[in-house]
């Protein structure tokens, strides 16, 4: 191994949502002198606006540092960082693929949550080094003498001489770094192998085309080398090759085995690289590409349709650009009756359908609607043929349907003693299976359930949260499909079912969520100048009803002084009021209605 | 001869009422003398332009002037008398012509209103509102029920042969019972016109300042009034739309038929103001912020004046009169054919907003509109573009199509709104 490569040391931090990660990164890149402290923002590795807003790590970046450790030596950190949330889990493991070591950020105030025990298991899968760093031990309520205890018994990880940190005040920030230089192995490789690289990450910029973002195992990569994704087969040659600056590219000359960086290449379409994929040299290809990432799965399924149908190219192109930069993204064309054209999206979770919605309507200008979300059933038909359904309407006559499956997760809910009542109640109302709870010390314990996907894709995060204050913490692992008995339910609005609204439900809660479903459009759907009926069926067959009474009054009674612009402005509103809602038949529904069925929990 | 009405708007009052959003100021005798001063300057500044603008038809006719607030009775005899004279000289005002002024009981005495009638005046509107004193003190009116019947006396002694009630339903606390006495109380007086509205929550007025709402189990809840520490319940729906139909009914009882939306007269008595503002007729206000419908080169021109009193009275000082008009403000891009910064606000018509206009004025009259008058005024085609419209608002039941003529349904009224703003593009 040259020496510039045993000073090469490439990791991640992982961590549960809130326990630091983004702001220990912040101070190893301010403590390793890249940035002056007035050209640090807060939080410089979340560059999008959307995360700075949610405070969350939704895209993973990487940054490489210089620093010179106490043995005098300088050494190249490449921090890669990662999403916490349980959605990205796909994003997580392929950062985790591109280091060789990770730093375990954990809350000295909170302990081990559901995320820290799902990323630390994800660490271990792709053969890390796991190191603990115990965070925020300035908080007055932090106790981190039970947190190492905690890591050690859960986790099984040294760590009684694990740095005790601040993040956010600057506290014991070198001992961190020191950890890096001396507990994170060198990365292995051979810079004269035949070029060998993965594929971590990319974006779409519309001057370079497409960059890629890499780990190189074997060999080198510099301008002009002939490259080959392995899986498309698409050759080009390169036209750059950099490292990451703090929100900057840095071009270099060359990147060899054991680093991290980047290529352009002049590539146009998005279609010729996968995240994911190996690049080796065309000329002289290796012999085998890299193991590929875990594949990701869409656990969650909508419709999202431009506002304005006349935007439907720019929805697709919006799609496409960000389906690059997010591999877990998929979309296909659809028609609903109700809506148009637009496509049905699959996406790893609620939060991670919002943050696309949101991108595409800040960053794409697009105004959407978008259909209640569902997951993926398995439709066995009576013929023996299996339908993977991921829009309701595409549900076949009951009378060709043998059986149906849903998909259900292994979920750990890890949380304090007092509310075990509680939750279990809310596993109990989500058809939840108890499979058991154990206790990682007296106040805290992990509870396991096998729940319906389709049960925790609304708003189960927002009801663990709100029933056990806070305490509750929630991960998922996709565990497979079984039987169940569920049905369509339609909603019909003034007599004519519309197809945008319909959705697959548990028999069982059937007509509870149309009675709900039908309350709640109630409220959405403005009084017209007719009564409008509006009502839940399933085959047919009405289960829940509401009425949407005609309009009574809408008048106004005096023009001042002649005033008449002042009238017409007035009216002008109304119209433009009614413009932005959706004809149905004769009835005119506002876009949000449509995401109603979201928001079915009373408050 | 080019028919126009004047509107000339008196800003002050004693006192600003809880729900009323119209513009005023309250009074005091040196602001009143100043605008007065300056109000006359206007005019005459207004007069010149008309004039200068006149249109082939022939020159200018005044078929009514209205003064309105505020409360013009604030004004003394003497000062709307000079305001009357500078509009007689400045204006062709046809010997005909309807001269209403706008007066709050409480505000006038019998001799005040011998002075207003002696100087021209031929129809006195009066604020009255209700009949019942509660209501009275929840709207912040100064008067009583019986200053208002004082006033109306006082008004038919100085020789008011025309004589306007304004009356609001739909109050907080209001029952039908009480809505209808006042109605009858109206009547039993013997006005030749009455409006009635209907109470509107208006944004920024301390009215709406109170509101609560109550959320209850059934339909929209109730929504309420803060009066000191109780609440005084608006009408609910239904109730408020009776009362609204009762109205109708009560008055046609004792000689009044409606023939706008919420105004009602005796034959022969309709108002030949309001109607202009209805049928299109062109105007010119004059006064703070009144608005003004003018024709300039073949296009319809809609004004409004500044809605500051000291810009007002600023520009209407009499240096500015000498310069031939108001001060410059280059800031405000002039229309065609006017100058710069004249008006705070000015739209020019597009044929598709006269259309609209054409639907959204007419049709508050009861006897609607006329289909040959609108292909007379934008051509045999013009009407295809809302007939769809019409077609599915006569079917839904709020419009009716009688031969020539297109008219608002009894349905139609309460929701005259959401057919005018269906008729819009």
């Amino acid at each position: 191994m040259d020496s510039e490569q045993s000073k090469i040391r490439n990791f991640c931090i992982i961590a549960h949502i809130d326990h630091g990660k983004s702001t220990l990164a912040d101070r190893i890149i301010e403590r390793t002198g890249l940035l002056t402290s007035r050209e640090m923002q807060d939080q410089v590795l979340d560059n999008m606006d959307l995360e700075r807003e949610r405070g969350i790590t939704i895209k993973s970046q990487a940054v490489r540092t210089v620093y010179r450790a106490k043995d005098g030596q300088e050494y190249i950190l490449n921090l890669i960082d990662t999403p916490g949330h349980v959605d990205f889990n796909y994003e997580v493991s392929r950062s985790l693929a591109a280091c060789d070591g990770a730093l375990l950020v954990v809350d000295a105030a909170q302990g081990i949550e559901a995320q820290t025990l799902a990323n630390v298991y994800l660490a271990m899968d792709a053969n890390l080094e796991v190191f603990p760093v115990i965070n925020k031990i300035d908080l007055p309520s932090a106790d981190p003498d039970r947190v190492a205890e905690e890591i050690e018994d859960v986790l099984g990880l040294e760590a009684a001489d694990a740095p005790r940190i601040s993040a956010k005040n600057g506290i014991n920030i070198d001992a961190v770094l020191e950890e890096i230089v001396t507990k994170i192995p060198a990365p292995d490789g051979d810079p004269d192998a035949p070029l060998k690289a993965l594929i971590f990450d990319s974006l779409y910029d519309s001057y370079k085309g497409v960059i890629v973002f890499c780990r190189i195992r074997d060999g080198r990569v510099k301008k002009g080398t002939k490259i080959r994704m392995m899986a498309t087969g698409f050759e080009t040659e390169v036209v750059e090759v950099g490292t990451f600056g703090a929100g900057r590219f840095n071009p270099c000359e060359e990147l060899s085995a054991g680093m991290v960086g980047y290529i352009t290449a002049s590539i146009k379409n998005v279609q010729e690289t996968h995240v994911g994929d190996t690049v080796t040299d065309a000329e002289r290809p290796c012999a085998e590409p890299l193991p590929g990432y875990k594949k990701v799965t869409s656990m969650v399924y909508c419709g999202v349709y431009p506002a304005d149908g006349a935007h439907y190219n720019d929805l697709r192109d919006a799609l496409e650009k960000l389906q690059l930069n997010d591999a877990s993204l998929h979309y296909e064309p659809e028609t609903s009756i109700a809506l148009g054209f637009g496509f049905r999206c699959g996406f790893l979770g609620l939060l991670h359908l919002e943050v696309i919605q949101e991108r595409l309507e800040r960053e794409y200008n697009l105004d959407l609607v978008t259909t209640a979300p569902g997951v993926v059933y398995r439709v066995h038909k009576l013929d023996g043929t299996v339908i993977e359904l991921t829009n309701p309407s595409n549900l076949p006559d009951p009378a060709e349907i043998d059986y149906m499956e849903e998909p259900v997760v292994d979920a750990e809910i890890m949380l304090t003693t007092d509310y075990i009542g509680p939750i279990m109640t809310l596993c109990q109302e989500r058809r939840g299976v108890y499979v058991s709870t154990e206790y990682l010390e007296d106040s805290r314990a992990v509870l396991k359930y096998v729940l319906p996907l389709n049960e925790i894709i609304y708003d189960f995060f927002d009801v663990l949260k709100s029933r056990s204050r806070g305490y509750a913490s929630f991960d998922y692992e996709l565990k497979g499909y079984q039987r169940s008995k569920l049905v369509k339910l339609d909603i019909l609005i003034n007599r004519e079912e519309v197809d945008a609204l319909s959705f697959i439900v548990f028999e069982g809660s059937a007509y509870e969520r149309g009675r709900r479903m039908c309350e709640k459009l109630k409220e959405e759907i403005p009084r017209h100048l007719f009564e409008i009926p509006i009502q839940a069926a399933i085959g047919g067959k009405i289960i829940a009803r509401e009425t949407v009474k005609a309009l009574r009054k809408d008048v106004l009674a005096k023009c001042y002084g002649g005033d008449i612009t002042r009238k017409r402005k007035l009216l002008e509103k109304q119209k433009e009021g009614k413009k932005r809602m959706r004809q149905i038949g004769s009835v005119e529904i506002p876009q949000k209605a449509f995401m109603s069925v979201l928001k079915l929990e009373d408050d | 001869m080019t028919d126009l009405s004047l509107y000339l708007h008196i800003p002050f009052c004693v006192r600003k009422c809880a729900y009323c959003d119209f513009l005023s100021a309250p009074a005091d005798e040196a602001a009143c003398a100043a605008y007065a001063d300056a109000l006359c300057r206007e005019i005459r500044a207004c007069a010149q332009e008309d004039r200068s603008a006149a249109e082939p038809e022939g020159p200018l006719r005044v078929v009514s002037i209205f003064l309105g607030g505020g409360t013009p009775s604030l004004l003394t005899a003497a000062q709307i008398g000079r305001i009357l004279d500078t509009a007689r000289e400045a204006y062709p005002v046809a010997p005909d012509a309807e001269i209403t002024m706008e007066a709050n009981p409480g505000t006038v005495t019998e001799a005040s209103l011998t002075g207003y009638r002696a100087c021209g005046v031929d129809r006195l509107s009066l604020g009255v509102q209700s009949f019942s004193e509660k209501e009275l003190k929840v709207l912040g009116r100064i008067h009583t029920p019986r200053e208002a019947c004082e006033a109306y006396e006082a008004a038919r002694r100085a020789g008011f042969g025309n004589i306007n009630l304004d009356l609001i339903s739909g109050l907080p606390g209001q029952r039908l019972p009480d809505w209808i006495r006042t109605l009858e109380r109206a009547a039993s007086l013997g006005p030749e016109h009455i409006s009635a509205y209907s109470l509107i929550l208006e944004e920024g007025t301390p009215l709406l300042g109170a509101v609560v709402r109550e959320e209850t189990a059934e339909e929209d809840g109730r929504t309420g009034v803060r009066v000191g520490t109780d609440v005084l319940w608006l009408p609910e729906e239904d109730e408020e739309r009776a009362m609204y139909h009762e109205t109708a009914r009560v008055l046609a009882l004792s000689g009044y038929a409606r023939y706008e939306i919420s105004n009602y007269a005796r034959p022969g008595f309709e108002s030949v103001h309001n109607n202009g503002y209805w049928t299109g007729r062109l105007y010119r206000g004059c006064g703070l912020g009144a608005a003004s419908l003018l024709k300039r080169d073949g296009k319809y021109i809609r004004t409004s004046g500044t809605r500051s009193l000291t810009e007002y009275l600023d520009v209407w000082s009499g240096t500015a009169e000498d310069a031939g008009g108001p001060i410059e403000r280059p800031e405000h891009a002039g229309g065609p054919a006017e100058r710069p910064g004249r008006y705070a606000g000015q739209t020019v018509l597009s044929e598709r907003d006269r259309q609209e206009e054409f639907f959204f004025l007419g049709l508050r009259r009861m006897e609607g509109v006329s289909r040959s008058g609108f292909e007379r005024l934008f051509g045999p085609d013009a009407w295809n573009a809302f007939a769809a419209q019409i077609g599915r608002h006569v079917r839904l039941g709020t419009l009716q199509s009688d031969g020539d003529r297109l008219r608002l349904t009894e349905r139609g009224i309460d929701v005259s709104n959401t057919v005018f703003s269906d008729l819009m593009r």
